[in-house]
């Protein structure tokens, strides 16, 4: 499943960047960026309720295929220019880290 | 033998926004480079949490990359106040972050932990109130 179909089955919001054509991998969820700079791994999904700037440079620096800000939480200004400038894809949700968790699971386990 | 390939970054210690820019500008030149996956993670993990390190506690400082046949050394030098204790800022968890650091994300104690394991080699001079030198090597 890519991240297109992904963010249709959860009703994920696109914040920045683009889905189209983007595998991903596996899940990682946490907020502290040091634990995240050394568990997220290439194409990833990382599931934060950060959403600075340095979110986005460890998104970069650790090649997650896509950052999804949990809980309704928005990017400053200055993180969606990051984004922008570095390619990566932003995604919310309402829901919370564990719902999104239990969502990707659950479709991972069912397939596609 | 051919010339190193060198970058070198004034890290802004004023300005939490672009932390980790000189991280990302390196790993796009290492990519750029052909190096592979594996190569540009290390180099970037412990890049990142190097400069973090400068922002956080030193007020900036500066990050100097070389590119050489066998290895990437990494010297990040800061005048910052220097760490009294080497042997406890190296445990996991260890952190004298503030609290408006932490709500960033940061302070998770894991900085100088992630830089040690993710290189091969890591050397850190530092005297109290003159400042802190670390310099790392990741084999090729």
């Amino acid at each position: 499943m890519n991240l297109t179909e992904l963010a249709a089955r959860l009703g994920l919001e696109t914040v920045a960047g683009d889905t189209e054509g983007r595998e991903w991998h596996g899940v990682y969820a946490g907020d502290l960026l040091s634990r995240a700079m050394s568990h997220v791994k290439a194409d990833n999904i990382w599931i934060t309720i950060m959403s600075n700037t340095n979110v986005i440079a460890v998104a970069s620096l650790t090649e997650a295929a896509a950052v999804v800000l949990a809980e309704g939480v928005e990017l400053i200004p200055e993180a969606m220019d990051a984004a922008l400038d570095n390619g990566i894809t932003v995604l919310s949700s309402k829901h919370t880290v564990y719902e999104l968790c239990a969502a990707i699971h659950e479709t991972e386990t069912r397939g596609a | 033998m051919p010339e190193p390939i060198r970058f070198h970054f004034d890290v802004d210690g004023e300005n939490f926004t672009s932390a980790g820019e000189a991280s990302v500008a390196v790993k796009k030149k290492l990519r750029q480079l052909g190096y592979s996956p594996d190569i540009i993670r290390k180099v970037s993990i412990a890049m990142y949490e190097g400069e973090i390190n400068m922002v956080i506690h030193a007020n900036g400082g500066k990050a100097d990359v070389e590119v050489n046949d066998d290895e990437i050394v990494i010297i990040l030098a800061d005048t910052g106040p220097g760490i009294p204790n080497v042997e406890l800022a190296m445990q996991e968890g260890y952190s004298t972050a503030r609290d408006n650091i932490r709500a960033l994300g940061f302070g998770a104690g894991m900085g100088l932990p992630n830089m040690k394991k993710y290189t091969d080699e890591m050397k850190i001079d530092t005297e109290v109130g003159v400042g802190t030198t670390i310099t790392m090597k990741v084999y090729l």
